[in-house]
């Protein structure tokens, strides 16, 4: 599956993009409301993305392969670019998470949005300080979600500039070099 | 008939049926996808009805709980936040407070205004969306102009 998502254009060296695929993010959704997962697999599917959505922590744990178990999926096929979750869910918060998923060496670097009905200040630090992307008050809107997708995507751009710059200046130094022996 | 359907759901939201969030919702839907917020209408009064249950056996028993009764209710609140129940929303609020001031009386009394107005809305929206269905997709499925 990593194969056919991944375009050839940017297969380039160990440092591809992580895009699911070309200009396709796929977020990981978590919510214990069924009403409100509807919605926001809605307000994702409209702004493009690539949708999974998962009614616990739990399940978004072992959706990840991180609850212990042994992986069903590799990660390279998983390729989770965001991670969206409600912060009041019974069993396990999306605090904790968050929490779990900023210790997971495999998924730390996974952006994490917390959505919330309440807008309590201290909940709100507390999760920035863990490490949350942005905090999102209930209802999301639209709006945010196309925020969350275009800066995302600008950030997946910049890391494949850098990568081409990188490969510009490798295949420069590689010239010279051989500039030099031919000397 | 497309005109009606604008009315009923324009008068929905002068009554503070429904606020902005359902016209959100309705900016959601398209072709492919015309019935969107039927359909989510449908999971919420299915959802609610569960909790309805839920909280009025917790009444019932009279040992009242007030934590979790405000659990019920935090839900309750969420989802009829999502789909734009304003009424609802402002029941569930007030019972909320009702159960962080630990009144048993209040929250019986709000309780009892909450059901009849998620019946109530329950009641317009089947009709909307019935008129609105008949009306034709394309109409009501985006924000009039």
């Amino acid at each position: 599956m990593a194969e056919v998502m991944r375009s050839e254009t940017l297969n380039i060296s160990n440092n591809t993009s992580s895009l699911a695929s070309p200009e396709l993010l796929h977020v990981l959704a978590v919510d214990d409301s069924i009403v409100d997962r509807k919605f926001i697999e809605r307000l994702l599917r409209v702004s493009s993305c690539k949708v999974t959505v998962v009614d616990s922590a739990t399940r978004a744990l072992q959706y990840l392969g991180l609850d212990g178990d042994n992986n069903s999926v590799g990660f390279d096929d998983l390729k989770i670019n965001l991670i969206m979750t409600d912060y009041s869910m019974p069993g396990m918060t999306g605090y904790e998470l968050l929490k779990k998923i900023k210790e997971s060496s495999a998924f730390r670097e996974i952006p994490v949005v917390i959505m919330s009905s309440e807008n309590i200040l201290p909940r709100i630090d507390r999760c920035l300080e863990e490490g949350a992307e942005d905090f999102l008050l209930k209802p999301v809107k639209l709006a945010d979600v196309k925020r969350l997708r275009d800066s995302l995507l600008k950030a997946e751009e910049g890391v494949f500039k850098n990568i081409m710059h990188k490969r510009e200046l490798e295949a420069n130094d590689i010239y010279s070099q051989l500039k030099r022996a031919k000397i | 008939m497309q005109r009606q359907v604008a009315l009923i759901k324009q008068s929905l939201l002068d009554q503070g049926y429904l606020d902005e969030q359902f016209m959100e919702l309705e900016e959601l839907q398209d072709d492919a996808n015309p019935n969107f917020v039927e359909e989510v209408a449908t999971l919420y009064f299915k959802d609610s009805a569960r909790l309805i249950n839920n909280i009025d056996q917790a009444l019932e028993r009279g040992s009242f709980d007030f934590n979790r009764l405000d659990n019920y209710m935090h839900q309750f609140k969420g989802s009829s936040t999502s789909i734009g129940a304003s009424k609802v929303k402002t029941e569930c609020t007030m019972f909320r407070e009702y159960c962080r001031a630990g009144n048993a009386e209040g929250c019986l009394r709000t309780f009892k205004q909450l059901k009849k107005e998620h019946a109530t809305l329950r009641k317009k929206l089947e009709q909307y969306f019935q008129l609105a269905r008949q009306a034709g997709p394309k109409e009501t499925a985006r924000r009039p102009k």
